[in-house]
């Protein structure tokens, strides 16, 4: 997707009704199968999307998941942003990794922002990183200590989502301070 | 612009038709010929249906309407869809 906006579930403004008032920021609505079936959200133009967060930014992203966290790696640097960003990036394999060119352009020139790939389906020859799903022993190996405060925003298949979220609940990190965007069948990989 | 998605949000959809993981299958837009997976193309979402677009020349990919127990699939601005057949999870 072309940049310039993110979604608003990750604002944490979604309109309120009986069913979605309960839900918590920044999640979709899920009701059987489908999810996504709140519909269509409205979208916040990034211009008004600050990084005034203070302490560090940690985005965990699973698949086709990087989409809107992109927009947001994209804005960053757009504004020249200095806050310490951290991307967790997991794909089945190496020809799988969206925007790969484009992340390894924006981390060459930035020391502040450092991606982490995983590949879980297969590795190329010669590959040194992660190769395993992510899980809370691979947090606690890579992800801000919970001390910082980080911002965290996750973002992939439900399954992905919800195994990232509560590995780093256990860390130790704030569950308010976990923004998270799910999609694809309920319960499914 | 109005209700601009990005492709995760036909996720649901889509995953209702086809038997595979669809946000990571790789379709090339037969407007510019450019390939993209489609979590990473923009999609428009209204009371119609769904209508998914390439983010680079607009062209109209894939279109999809669920109504009166059918689901209706215009994929004439798809080139090709390449379907990878690993399901290792994420």
């Amino acid at each position: 997707m072309s940049e310039g906006f993110i979604s608003q579930g990750f604002r944490g403004r979604r309109q309120q009704s009986d069913l979605t008032g309960r839900i918590p920021p920044g999640q979709y609505l899920e009701r059987g199968f489908p999810v996504l079936s709140a519909g269509p959200t409205p979208h916040t133009p990034l211009e008004t999307w600050g990084f005034s967060i203070g302490g560090t930014l940690l985005l965990v992203s699973g698949g086709s998941g990087i989409v809107p966290l992109m927009a947001m790696i994209r804005h960053r640097h757009k504004v020249g942003s200095t806050v310490p960003t951290l991307l967790l990036y997991s794909s089945r394999s190496y020809e799988e990794i969206i925007y790969r060119d484009e992340l390894d352009r924006l981390t060459s020139g930035d020391s502040m922002l450092v991606v982490i790939y995983t590949l879980t389906g297969g590795q190329p020859p010669g590959w040194t990183g992660y190769h395993r799903r992510i899980d809370s022993e691979l947090l606690r190996e890579i992800a801000w200590p919970p001390e910082q405060q980080p911002l965290v925003f996750i973002c992939g298949p439900t399954q992905f989502v919800e195994t990232a979220a509560a590995g780093l609940t256990s860390l130790g990190y704030e569950p308010a301070r976990i923004k998270t965007e799910r999609f694809g069948p309920a319960g499914g990989a | 612009m109005e209700n601009k998605l990005d492709g995760n949000a036909a996720a649901g959809i889509l995953q209702e038709i086809f038997p595979f993981e669809m946000t990571l299958v790789q379709a090339t837009c037969a407007g510019c010929g450019l390939t993209n997976a489609i979590g990473a193309l923009a999609v428009y979402m209204h009371g119609m249906g769904t209508v998914i677009r390439c983010p680079a020349c607009d062209s109209a990919l894939i279109r999809v309407v669920h109504a009166k127990g059918r689901y209706w699939l215009d994929m004439r601005g798809v080139r090709v869809l390449q379907i990878s057949a690993d399901v290792t999870p994420l």
